[in-house]
């Protein structure tokens, strides 16, 4: 479990989170939602600790990341996985090499049960048969498939997405946001995902956090979204025509 | 000030370059790319490029002393020396500057703004040591070697220009060329070397790692790398003549 307490983070002058507490439990997809410019990345990189707070604290189960050693440090970042807005694939190296960094990185396996895990990870996100290709050869839906390959192949208890189906068509954009949702049921991980897309919102905001002008203004789940009256989310979320009509159905439907 | 803070900042870089790397194995992997990448596919350009020079060198210095009164193995001397002194070590190493350092910074910018050295920090890995060091090391290996085969090349350039021109005797040529033969002019050359290939390989990286923006901030910084590292070069150049020569 990450537990964020009253976190503050600025730029110069530029105030960018302001007191933000809230906490995200394993084996769920949380969900961070905003605006463009209301803080979300720059609270998703405090968290995986490429930012430092200027004031208040995150918490990894029970273990507050200040109080943390260098060796510390590095344990925690093993037990990170994260998936990158434009995928952050090594782009010199096969899809095989850029799995089996971490592994080459952090652990003393043979290159054998090093490959067996490669394949193994690369067949839990359908992937198998691509061992040998340089990202470019791959569609932006395979390259995401394969940030999250390597994000889970050291066994993460933390999985960190930021904007995982942004530039997907919507088709690839839920086999994406399925994935992350199942295989953090089925590995217990601690997930946060930073997104815009409203679908993912529907989809697998199991928690749901959103955030405005540096503040949580609102967090619940995906049926709560449905139900608030908090102004700033429904104009947020029901911006569209299609998704108030979605929302007008639901109410109905459970009056 | 915004200079100084550049040096500072350089000088913060390497004291994270010269770390224990994490991991022995991929060091090794990567020191290997890195001397194929800025060594290997160097070799071609300097051998072609001090072949050439070294006849120009050789014909210019004949055309230019066609006193009776001045020997002509004073051309051969004349084409080993300057190439020894000066076109092997400093313009071979202005011309790795511009090829290899615009190579080192538009990969690591290029790493930078696409998130890919975030991804290291956050797996936890050094990623200036994982990146710069075997950088720096591949070169302060390899461009000695690439550095004496260019003057050999130079020589050989000079002796083939006499002997298909007919401009000089090539056998007065080659007596000059072993005249006098120094070999604390090479072990200068070489000194002077590891300091260039240090600084080829450290302030192109320094310019990637630090750039801000997207391709056309990569562009800019390459531009800036290959300008500074040439500049660095020069300076560096005259001091190290002024020590190690007078």
């Amino acid at each position: 479990m990450i537990e964020v307490n009253n976190l503050h983070k600025g730029f110069n002058d530029v105030q960018v989170l302001k007191g933000i507490t809230t906490t995200f439990e394993p084996g769920k997809t949380s969900l961070i939602i905003g605006q463009s410019g209301s803080g979300k990345t720059v609270f998703l990189k405090s968290l995986i600790g490429l930012h430092t707070p200027e004031q208040g604290t995150i918490s990894y189960d029970g273990k507050l990341n200040i109080d943390f050693t260098l060796e510390q440090k590095r344990e925690w970042r093993q037990e990170i996985g994260m998936v990158f807005q434009g995928s952050a694939l090594f782009d010199s190296q096969t899809v095989q090499e850029n799995v089996m960094f971490p592994l080459k990185m952090f652990t003393k396996q043979p290159e054998d049960e090093m490959l067996d895990r490669v394949n193994f990870v690369l067949k839990r996100v359908d992937l198998e048969n691509s061992n040998f290709k340089l990202p470019a050869e791959l569609s932006g839906g395979m390259q995401k498939r394969v940030a999250i390959a390597r994000a889970i192949v050291m066994n993460p208890k933390y999985l960190f997405c930021d904007e995982p189906n942004s530039g997907l068509d919507p088709n690839t954009a839920i086999l994406i946001d399925n994935l992350v949702q199942e295989i953090t049921h089925e590995y217990q991980i601690t997930t946060v995902i930073n997104t815009h897309d409203m679908n993912s919102v529907m989809e697998i905001g199991e928690k749901i956090v959103f955030l405005k002008d540096g503040v949580k203004a609102w967090e619940g789940t995906k049926d709560d979204i449905f139900k608030t009256d908090n102004e700033s989310v429904v104009k947020f979320v029901y911006s569209s025509k299609l998704f108030k009509k979605v929302r007008e159905a639901y109410l109905n439907e459970t009056k | 000030m915004n200079y100084l803070s550049h040096v500072g900042k350089y000088f913060l870089m390497l004291s994270q370059v010269f770390r224990r790397p994490q991991r022995g194995r991929v060091f090794k992997e990567a020191l290997l790319r890195e001397m194929d990448e800025l060594g290997l596919k160097s070799l071609g350009i300097i051998m072609f490029i001090s072949f050439f020079i070294g006849g120009v060198i050789a014909l210019q210095t004949a055309l230019n002393i066609d006193s009776p009164f001045i020997p002509q193995y004073l051309i051969g001397f004349a084409t080993k020396r300057s190439i020894i002194l000066e076109f092997a070590p400093t313009f071979c190493s202005i011309i790795l500057a511009g090829k290899v350092g615009s190579y080192i910074t538009s990969s690591i910018g290029t790493m930078r703004v696409t998130e890919q050295i975030d991804a290291l920090e956050v797996m936890g890995i050094n990623s200036i040591n994982h990146l710069v060091f075997p950088k720096v090391l591949a070169t302060v290996f390899f461009y000695p070697f690439l550095i004496v085969l260019a003057m050999f090349l130079g020589i050989l350039g000079g002796w083939v220009a006499g002997v298909t021109s007919g401009i000089f005797s090539h056998v007065d040529f080659l007596y000059g060329v072993q005249l006098q033969f120094d070999p604390f002019l090479v072990k200068y050359a070489l000194i002077k070397t590891l300091v260039f290939a240090f600084l080829i390989a450290t302030v192109p990286s320094y310019h990637g790692y630090y750039v801000k923006g997207g391709s056309i901030a990569v562009g800019k910084a390459s531009t800036q790398s290959v300008v500074w590292t040439i500049i660095l070069i020069v300076i560096a150049n005259y001091f190290l003549t002024q020590m190690l020569l007078t």
